[in-house]
Formats: C-alpha cells, structure tokens, sequence
C-alpha cells in the first residue's frame, strides 16, 4: 500500500520485525506490522524481560506510553500497549500483553520509573494489577472513587455526582440523576455497518446480490427524464419565491 | 583552657521531637498553574519528599470520545491542553489520516504547519510569562501577553474561535483562511514579535534575580531524562537534540529549515532559554511557510473523509448525501491501531487510536506530555527549597486539563 497521509515518519521498519522477533524468541506470541507501526504481542509473564532486551540490546531507550484497552468479550478482556521509543535509531514499536481482572502484570518500574505514573493509570481506569509496583494508588479518579472507569461495563455517566449542599456545609456525593434519560444514536446505515434482523429478512437465506453498486455520478445515472434534467442545470431561481405570512401580528 | 565558656543552651522539651512536617502545596495556588495538589514532605524550609497528587481536572475525555465519531470527538482536544489548542489536534488528525491513509493537500499542510508553529508561539508566550512571574517578575509578563493576544485573534480569523478551534481535520483543515490575515501573520512575525519579544527577554535574561532563581535547580541529568519520559524543551535542555518535527517529520515540516536548541546545565534556566530560542525558531518557520505555501484546496478530495463545500451542496445531491452521512453517521475508520505522537509545544503529545472499523473509536489514549514530566517532580526537587519548588513547575510547563484528561 503506498503511503498517502502525512503522518509522522520514522525510520524504516524494514527488518526490524524479523530481527525483533527472532530476539524475543519464546517471550513472542505474535509479531505484525499494520498501518506501517511494528507491533509484538509477548506473554504477560515475560514483559520485563522482552521490555528488557528491547531497551539494553536493541536501544529503545525510552518507555513513552502504557495505554489499557478492555475488549469485554475475551477471556482475557485487557490490553496493555507498551509504546517504546528508540531515540538513537528513531524508530518505534509497540508491545502487548493480554491479562484479566484477577491476574497481576509484572511491573516495569524496575526498568523506567515512569511507569510507576502509567501503571497507577492503568490500574485506576481498568482495575489491571501490576505486581511489583509498590505505589499502586488510584491517580485520575476521585478521593475514595469506587469502580474502574474505563471499562467498557462501566457507564459513561457514571453512578455517583456530587454538589455543594447549603444545608450541610459541605461537597454531598448522591447518585447520578439525570434529568433526561442518557441517549445514544447509533447512526451506522442500516445497509453497511450493523447486523441487526430487518422483519421479514430472517426468511431470505442470504440478501440479494448487486453485481454492480448503482452510482449516481452524472447526470445521466440518475434516471430522470430530460426534462427533468434540463431544469436542474439551469440551476435553482436566483430569487426564490418570498414566503408570506398570513397571520398578522396584533402586538 | 582559657576563661571562655560556652553557655550550653538548657534542652528544650520540644527539641527532641521536631520532625519534618508535611504541607499541603495547592490544589488551589496560584503558582501550581491549575489544580495540582502536592503534599510535601518538609524539613526545614528543605523539600525531602513530593507526592504530587493529579487528576483534580479529570474529566473522562477517552471515555467521552469513545462515545462519539471521529468529528465529534475531535474539539475534545482543544480542551484537554486549553493552552496550545491546535497542537493536539494535530496528533489526533494525523492518527486518523495514518489510519485511512487519505492524501492532505500541500497547501493545508503547510497552513496546519504555520499554525501549529503560531501555537507553539501562543503557549510558549504563556509559560514564560507564567514563569517569571512566579519567580517574581510581574511586567514581562503582561508584555507577552499581549503577543499572546495578537496569535489568539489570529485564530480567530482563521477559525472563528480564539481558543478552542477546532479548525484541524481529517484530510486538511476546516477552512482556507483570507489572503490578508497570511499578510498580517507576516508583518507581525517581522515587526511586533521580535520588538516586544525582544524587549520583554532582555528584562528577565540576564536578570540576577531571575538567574539566582532558575539557574542550577532541578538538574537532570541526560539519563534521568530518558528514564523518566521526557520529551520537548525538558529533554532538550538535558542536552538530548530530540525533535520530533526534525527526527520524525510530518506534513511539510521536512522542507523546513529551523534549528533545535539544545541545553547544556539541564536546569530549569535552560529549560526557559529553549523555549526563549523556540519562539525564534518557529517564527522563521512561520516565515518559509508563508513564503512557499502554494495555492488549492485546504482538504482532501476524498468525499467520504472531508465535507463538501456549501456552494456545491445547493448544485449537487451528491455532495447533498455526503454532508448528511458525515455529519450524522460520520466515516468509518479501517480496523488497526496507530500511536501517532507530534512535538507539542510542551513535548511529545501522542495519541493511541484503536479502531474496529465503526465510526467511532474504539479507543483512544491520549499520551500527555505533563504527566511524566509531573511524576519527576519528586526527583527534581528532592534537596531543593520551598520556593524553588514553583520555578521547576513554572519550567516543566505543566496544564491540568491535558495532565488530567
């Protein structure tokens, strides 16, 4: 695929994913390179020592980034993303582990102390348990927060809000009441994106088949007369007819 | 023995059992730049231990853009660093870009490279001034405030809004802007800027109360500074020449010729004389972009990624339907997960967007550049007064609503 966007360029990845992978031997689940970004994912087990030979063997230097994504219908529903960063090379690559809600990562602070921060971060958003960290606090929530943000069960409103109370003198917490219930649109077309049963579809084995996607390009693919055709060119009126209010104002 | 005698003071009860005591540092103080709580750990007026405590501005931003379309979702970051608005979406737009892989026009990219350079000026104007003022000077500061005016009204004619522009898009930017703001931009970058910039420098450079206050605090060595993640003016001033608009360019910033300040103490005092340099620097960048940007259009041609124009939806059905469709449903994004990271004025600003081939994300970390820079708080003022404490913030230029999210 040649490169159109103007993204960001680093040096080439060319080898890197062989000479990578052949390194993290047995630590190595799988290794793809997508959207031109090198991305390993290793067994949670071994991080330390894959994050390890990356940084001292194959100089990436710099540990930018820790990123948690939950995918609730794995058995292994978290992601941690590490983003490394090879200031002499100038190249970067991703690695990623897989873990649940009851099974410690080890920790990389024994590497990079900024991963003290991105673990804390980690462990207050998706409730993932780093072992080994020692400061494992919540960091973005609240004081005494209950429950893991980020998590895709978690709902965006969340269940607690909070407000200054007059009587009481103080920040009171009281459940999330919302005075309009919390709406979403799903604005996917029904002809691409969802897979939801129009009636009367489930008795069709399979949809019918277009050979050719109809396109109306031109003029002429739009299969209206001549006429028809003839008025749209010339354009809409340059003054359209004024609108007139019948009803008149009393005031 | 001679008949001196030294009076020995009579012990005191108290003596004995004075310790170290901890204070509260914000989360409301003027010179903690928003709301960053620090409970220090004091003796003396000597500061043994830091515990920054952050997320007071915690909003949800990634929780909130995984509930919208890539449009949508796109003014959250002028909100997260309020300071240098067009520099964050810049990485978002480019992490969408990257993973569509849509062609941005020449002339959007270099009016995203000006204004991203304008930015860097606007915020830079904000951290110096904030930064001597927390050391004590009060009118170089209102003097670089009103540069700061001068890139916000500048905005504002290419936008429509002064600070949260939203003016950065898949595929180019919102709008092309009028001739005569180029010329204005121009005629600010030879005339204004560097008379008033110049002249607000001269009273803090070599200033003795500015130097006894910045110079050899909060040094960090070039390895610190790689173990702890820093990026921007602060590894920079560690003597690392890392940046990302030279190492890793995007948009047209390869055919730019800028040069990269370096420190050499890697104190704070370094850390502000880069950014002093930077504002320099990215007025010439200004300067080649005004001087080669070509003329066409400002958005890719690809329909399903960028809108039509207003004009051609009154003529065209065609247009017609894609303006409804993005603006109700929005573009798909192909299935893949990208970390796109730009030179932020504040540092390396990334963005992780993970997509599953819907019209929304489906997930979104964004990497703030203060988050790591804040959690060496504690190494770099360990030793250090009380009052020193505000200059090493003032110079790591720390913003809440980016720190926070």
């Amino acid at each position: 695929m040649t490169v159109l966007h103007s993204a960001p360029k680093y040096a080439s990845n060319e080898g890197a994913l062989d000479t990578l992978s052949k390194a993290l031997g047995d630590h190595l689940i799988c290794a793809e390179e997508t959207h031109g970004e090198l991305l390993f994912t290793v067994k949670r087990d071994s991080i330390e020592d894959v994050l390890r030979l990356l940084r001292d063997e194959h100089d990436y230097q710099q540990l930018m980034e820790i990123a948690g994504v939950d995918y609730p219908d794995r058995s292994e529903r978290f992601e941690c993303v590490y983003m490394l960063l090879s200031l002499t090379k100038n190249h970067r690559v991703m690695v990623k582990l897989s873990t649940d809600e009851a099974t410690p990562v080890p920790t990389v602070t024994t590497l990079w102390p900024v991963a003290g921060w991105l673990e804390r971060e980690i462990f207050d958003m998706y409730g993932v348990l780093f072992d080994g960290n020692t400061d494992l606090r919540r960091i973005l929530t609240d004081y005494g927060f209950e429950g893991h943000p980020f998590r895709k069960d978690f709902p965006l409103t969340g269940y607690t809000e909070l407000r200054y109370s007059e009587e009481e003198k103080r920040v009171v917490y009281e459940p999330v009441e919302l005075a309009q219930d919390f709406r979403t649109f799903d604005f996917e077309s029904p002809w691409e994106g969802s897979n939801y049963v129009l009636p009367g579809d489930e008795k069709a084995e399979q949809p019918p088949q277009v050979d050719k996607p109809k396109v109306t390009e031109n003029a002429k693919d739009t299969g209206a007369g001549k006429k028809a055709e003839e008025k749209a060119a010339k354009g809409t009126p340059a003054d359209p007819p004024a609108m007139v209010n019948k009803k008149e104002d009393k005031s | 023995m001679s008949g001196l005698q030294l009076e020995q003071s009579p012990t005191t009860k108290g003596d004995g059992e004075i310790s170290n005591y901890t204070l509260n540092f914000g989360p409301q103080h003027p010179a903690a730049h928003g709301v960053l709580r620090m409970v220090m750990e004091l003796d003396g007026e000597i500061v043994e231990r830091i515990d920054p405590h952050v997320g007071l501005l915690h909003r949800g931003t990634e929780k909130l853009i995984e509930y919208k379309t890539y449009l949508q979702a796109l003014p959250y970051f002028d909100r997260l660093d309020y300071c240098s608005p067009l520099a964050q979406e810049y990485s978002y737009v480019l992490a969408i870009e990257k993973l569509l892989n849509v062609e941005v026009p020449e002339r959007a990219q270099y009016l995203r490279v000006l204004f991203a350079e304008l930015t860097r000026i606007c915020n830079h104007m904000l951290n110096i001034g904030a930064h001597v003022m927390d050391v004590g000077a009060m009118t170089p500061n209102l003097w670089v405030f009103e540069l700061r005016e001068d890139c916000l009204n500048f905005f504002e004619r290419a936008s429509g809004a002064r600070m949260h522009s939203a003016w950065f898009r898949p595929g180019g930017v919102h709008q092309d802007v009028p001739l005569k703001l180029l010329t204005d931009i121009g005629d600010w970058v030879d005339n204004r800027l560097p008379e008033l910039f110049g002249d607000a420098m001269s009273l803090v450079i070599d200033n003795r109360i500015f130097k006894q206050r910045n110079v050899d605090i909060a040094i960090v060595s070039k390895d610190d500074a790689v173990k702890w993640g820093f990026s921007g003016p602060l590894i920079r001033a560690a003597g690392i020449p890392w940046d990302l608009r030279k190492s890793q360019p995007y948009d047209v910033y390869d055919r730019m010729d800028f040069e990269i300040p370096v420190g050499t103490n890697s104190d704070c005092y370094d850390r502000f004389m880069i950014r002093v340099e930077e504002v320099k620097q990215s007025a010439r960048i200004i300067k080649q972009c005004l001087a080669e940007m070509p003329e066409g259009p400002i958005a890719s041609d690809d329909k399903k990624v960028s809108p039509p124009k207003r004009a051609e939806m009154k003529q065209s059905m065609e247009a017609l339907i894609h303006h409804f469709k993005l603006y109700t449903e929005g573009f798909h994004v192909p299935a893949g997960a990208v970390y796109v990271a730009t030179e932020s004025p504040k540092g390396e600003f990334g963005v992780y967007l993970v997509s599953d081939g819907s019209n929304k994300p489906y997930r979104c970390k964004i990497r703030p550049t203060a988050f790591s820079h804040l959690q060496a708080m504690d190494m770099m003022c360990k030793g250090h007064q009380l009052a020193d404490a505000t200059a090493i913030l003032g110079a790591i230029d720390v913003v809440f609503g980016e720190c926070d999210r």
